[in-house]
C-alpha cells in the first residue's frame, strides 16, 4: 500500500513537470515579446531590450523552462526583481525562496500575493457547491435507481439529461433573467463586497452555487441511478427481498453500499469538472476567483501566473484522482492494491 | 498497477463524455455472449462467427428519447441548410431604426441584438457554424484517438504504456483550463478549435477504445480472425471496432454535445470564432451587457445552445439503452 502511494506520488510529480513544460511551450505560440508585454506599449525600446537580455529570452525553450524551475525551487534568484531593471518589482519574501512562482506581469505583484487569496474564494464557491451536489445526487440517484422504470425514475432521469445539457453560462443567463431581472430577489453579480447594491455576502453566493449544482448534479445523479439500478438486479437483492425484508431495509442495508462504489470515484473526479465549471461561473457573476484570474492571465500572456495557476489546478486534480483510486480500493474488496 | 485499472478507467469517463462504467459492462458482456452463441462446432465456417445482430441505427426509431433528440438536431440542421433561401435578414446588417425598441416584433421575430442585427437570422447562420465545427472536430478527435486506443489495447506492453501515460497527463487538466490556455495563445479560428478539440478529447476517446479493446481482444471471434492469419490492421478495424459500436456511438453523440458547449463557453469568455460569423456563445456574452433591460438578447442564443446540446444528449441516451440489448 505504501509503495503504491509512493509510486503514485512520484507519478504525480512527473505529471506536474511535463504539464508545466507543455504550458510553457504553448505560451510560445503567443505573438509578441514577453519583455514588451511586461513593460507595456509605452516603454522605451532600450528598457525592453535590457529586459529581453536580463530574462535571456533568446535562450532555447528547455533552457528557459529549467531556469523557471530553478526560480520555483529557490535555486536561482528571480531575474525580474533585479533592481537594475528599474521595474520596482519587490517580493517581501526575497528574490530566492522555495515556492517562488515569480512576478505577475499583469498585476505587477508577486504571484504568491495574487493567487492564494483568489484560490481561497474559488475553494469557498466550489466547496459549498460540492457539499450540496453530493447529498442531492445520492438521494435522487438512489430514489430513481431503486425502482427502475417507475415514474419517479423517468422524471429524475429526464431532469438529469436536461441539467447536463445546460452549460453554466446558459443556466446563469436563465437564472439571472428570472431571479434578478424579473423577481429582483437576488444580485446578478457576486463581487464579494457589501458596498454598492447592498446585497449581503450570503445572497451573492446563491446564484453561482445554483448554477454549479444544477450542471454537475445532473451528471452525478445519472451515475448513481445507473449504479443503483445495476445492484438492484443482482441475485443477493432478490434473496434479501424473498427472505422477507422490507424494501426499505433491502435498499438501505444491502443495495446502497454496493451501489456507491462506482459513483464514489466519479464524485471525486467531479472536483476536476467543478474547477472547469467554476471558471465559467466566475465569469458570469464577476466573482473574484481563480478562474477569472487565469482567463485574464492567459489573455495577457502573463506566463508566471498561468504556470502557477495551472500547477495548482493540476495538483488539486491529480490529488483527487489519487484519493479516488484509494477510496475505490477501500470500498471494493475485489480490488487489491499491491 | 493492473489492479487499479478499473478506477483509472473511470477517470476516462470524465464528464458527460462517457457512458457510465456499470453501463458499459453489460454491453461488453452482451457482445461476448453474442459471439459465444454463434455456431462454434468444429468444421463450421469460421465466417459464421461474424453473424451481426440487427442494425443498431435501424432500431433507433423504437426509442422515443432518441427520436425527440433527432427531432431537435434535425430542426437545426434543416434551418442551417436552408439558411440561404429562407427570407432572413442579412445576419450582419444593422437595423438602427429597431435599436430603440429591440424586442421581438413582426419585422424581427426574435428581436434585434445590441447592434441592431436580427437575432433569428444570426441564430440560424450561427447554427451553420456550430453544426460544422462541432461534428467535424469530434470526428477528427476520433480519427486520432481511436487508432491510439486500438493500438494500446491490442498490443498492450510498451505501446500501451506510452499512450496511456501521455493521455493521463492531458486528462489531468481541468478541460476548460486547457482550452482557455490553448485558444488564448493560438487564437480562435476554425482550425485552432478543431486542433484544441483533438488535443483535449483525443486522449479520452483513446482511453475508452482501449478499455473496449481490452475486453474484446481475448474473445473467440478475435482468435478466429487471428487464426485465419488476418492482418492486425484487419482484426482491429473490421473485427474489433464494429463490436464496440454501441458505447462508441453513445460517446460520439455526447462528445459532439460537449464540443458545442465548449465552443459556447469559449465564445462566452471572449474567445469565440472571429466576426463576422455569428457565434452563439459570443451572442450570449454580448447580450449580457443589457440583460437587465433586454434579457431576450442573451436568452434566445442560450436556448439555442441548450436545445442543440439536449438533442445530442438525448440521442446518446437512446443509443445507450438500445445498445444494452444489442
Amino acid at each position: 500500500m505504501i509503495t503504491f502511494i509512493g509510486k503514485r506520488l512520484l507519478g504525480l510529480v512527473g505529471t506536474l513537470l511535463i504539464a508545466s513544460f507543455l504550458v510553457f511551450a504553448v505560451t510560445e505560440f503567443s505573438p509578441g515579446n514577453v519583455a514588451r508585454k511586461t513593460l507595456g506599449p509605452f516603454a522605451a525600446q532600450e528598457s525592453v531590450d535590457l529586459l529581453y537580455q536580463k530574462l535571456h529570452l533568446n535562450d532555447s525553450l528547455p533552457v528557459r523552462y529549467v531556469r523557471w524551475l530553478g526560480v520555483l525551487t529557490g535555486v536561482i534568484a528571480d531575474p525580474l526583481q533585479d533592481p537594475a531593471l528599474k521595474l520596482d518589482f519587490k517580493d517581501p519574501r526575497g528574490d530566492r525562496y522555495f515556492g517562488n512562482f515569480g512576478y505577475s506581469t499583469l498585476y505587477k505583484l508577486p504571484v504568491n500575493d495574487v493567487i492564494w487569496n483568489r484560490l481561497g474564494n474559488t475553494a469557498l464557491l466550489a466547496g459549498i457547491s460540492f457539499a450540496l451536489i453530493v447529498p442531492l445526487s445520492l438521494i435522487f440517484g438512489v430514489l430513481a435507481g431503486m425502482r427502475e422504470g417507475s415514474f419517479l425514475d423517468r422524471t429524475i432521469s429526464v431532469f438529469g439529461i436536461v441539467a447536463t445539457s445546460i452549460p453554466e453560462f446558459a443556466s446563469g443567463v436563465f437564472l439571472v433573467a428570472i431571479f434578478v431581472v424579473a423577481l429582483r430577489l437576488l444580485p446578478g453579480t457576486s463581487p464579494l463586497t457589501t458596498g454598492g447594491g447592498g446585497w449581503s455576502l450570503a445572497s451573492q453566493f446563491v446564484l453561482p452555487v445554483a448554477v454549479l449544482v444544477l450542471y454537475d448534479s445532473g451528471y452525478v445523479v445519472r451515475m448513481v441511478r445507473g449504479s443503483t439500478a445495476e445492484v438492484m438486479s443482482k441475485p443477493y437483492i432478490r434473496t434479501a427481498i424473498l427472505k422477507g425484508l422490507s424494501f426499505k431495509t433491502v435498499v438501505w442495508r444491502h443495495a446502497v453500499r454496493n451501489a456507491m462504489i462506482a459513483p464514489f470515484t466519479v464524485i471525486l473526479l467531479q472536483i476536476n469538472f467543478l474547477i472547469s465549471g467554476v471558471v465559467v461561473t466566475e465569469m458570469v457573476f464577476a466573482y473574484p476567483g481563480f478562474g477569472r484570474m487565469l482567463l485574464e492571465a492567459s489573455l495577457f500572456g502573463d506566463i508566471a501566473l498561468i504556470e502557477a495557476a495551472t500547477l495548482v489546478a493540476l495538483a488539486v486534480a491529480t490529488t483527487t484522482q489519487l484519493l479516488s483510486d484509494l477510496g475505490y480500493a477501500l470500498l471494493n474488496p475485489q480490488i487489491r492494491v499491491g | 498497477m493492473a489492479s487499479t485499472d478499473a478506477p483509472s478507467d473511470v477517470t476516462a469517463l470524465g464528464r458527460p463524455e462517457l457512458p457510465a462504467p456499470p453501463e458499459v459492462m453489460p454491453d461488453a458482456v452482451a457482445a461476448s455472449l453474442t459471439a459465444l452463441a454463434a455456431p462454434t462446432a468444429p468444421g463450421a465456417p469460421v465466417a459464421a462467427l461474424g453473424t451481426k445482430p440487427p442494425n443498431l441505427l435501424r432500431r433507433l426509431p423504437t426509442s422515443p428519447i432518441a427520436m425527440v433528440g433527432l427531432a431537435l438536431i434535425g430542426t437545426w440542421v434543416v434551418l442551417a441548410v436552408l439558411a440561404p433561401v429562407l427570407p432572413l435578414d442579412d445576419p450582419n446588417r444593422q437595423d438602427f431604426l429597431s435599436l430603440g425598441n429591440p424586442v421581438p416584433s413582426a419585422k424581427h421575430w426574435l428581436g434585434v441584438d445590441i447592434k441592431g442585427r436580427d437575432i433569428l437570422s444570426r441564430l440560424i447562420h450561427g447554427a451553420r457554424t456550430v453544426l460544422t465545427v462541432a461534428p467535424f472536430a469530434a470526428i477528427c478527435a476520433y480519427l486520432v484517438g481511436m487508432p491510439l486506443g486500438l493500438l494500446a489495447g491490442y498490443y498492450g506492453g510498451k505501446v500501451d504504456l506510452v499512450v496511456s501515460r501521455l493521455s493521463d497527463i492531458i486528462l489531468a487538466f481541468p478541460i476548460i483550463i486547457l482550452y482557455v490556455i490553448l485558444i488564448s495563445q493560438i487564437g480562435p479560428s476554425f482550425w485552432n478549435i478543431v486542433l484544441a478539440v483533438i488535443l483535449t478529447a483525443g486522449p479520452g476517446i483513446g482511453r475508452i477504445v482501449r478499455g473496449l479493446t481490452l475486453e474484446q481482444r481475448h474473445l473467440d471471434y478475435v482468435a478466429a480472425a487471428q487464426l485465419r492469419k488476418e492482418s492486425d490492421l484487419y482484426v482491429m478495424a473490421v473485427e474489433l471496432l464494429p463490436n464496440c459500436r454501441g458505447p462508441l456511438i453513445t460517446d460520439f453523440c455526447l462528445r459532439v454535445g460537449y464540443t458545442i458547449i465548449t465552443i459556447g463557453i469559449l465564445g462566452f469568455l471572449g474567445l469565440g470564432l472571429p466576426p463576422p460569423d455569428p457565434d452563439w456563445g459570443t451572442m450570449v456574452k454580448e447580450g449580457t451587457t443589457l440583460i437587465s433591460v433586454h434579457p431576450h438578447m442573451s436568452l434566445f442564443p442560450a436556448i439555442a445552445i441548450v436545445s442543440l446540446v439536449l438533442g445530442f444528449n438525448l440521442v446518446a441516451d437512446g443509443v445507450r439503452e438500445l445498445s444494452l440489448t444489442d
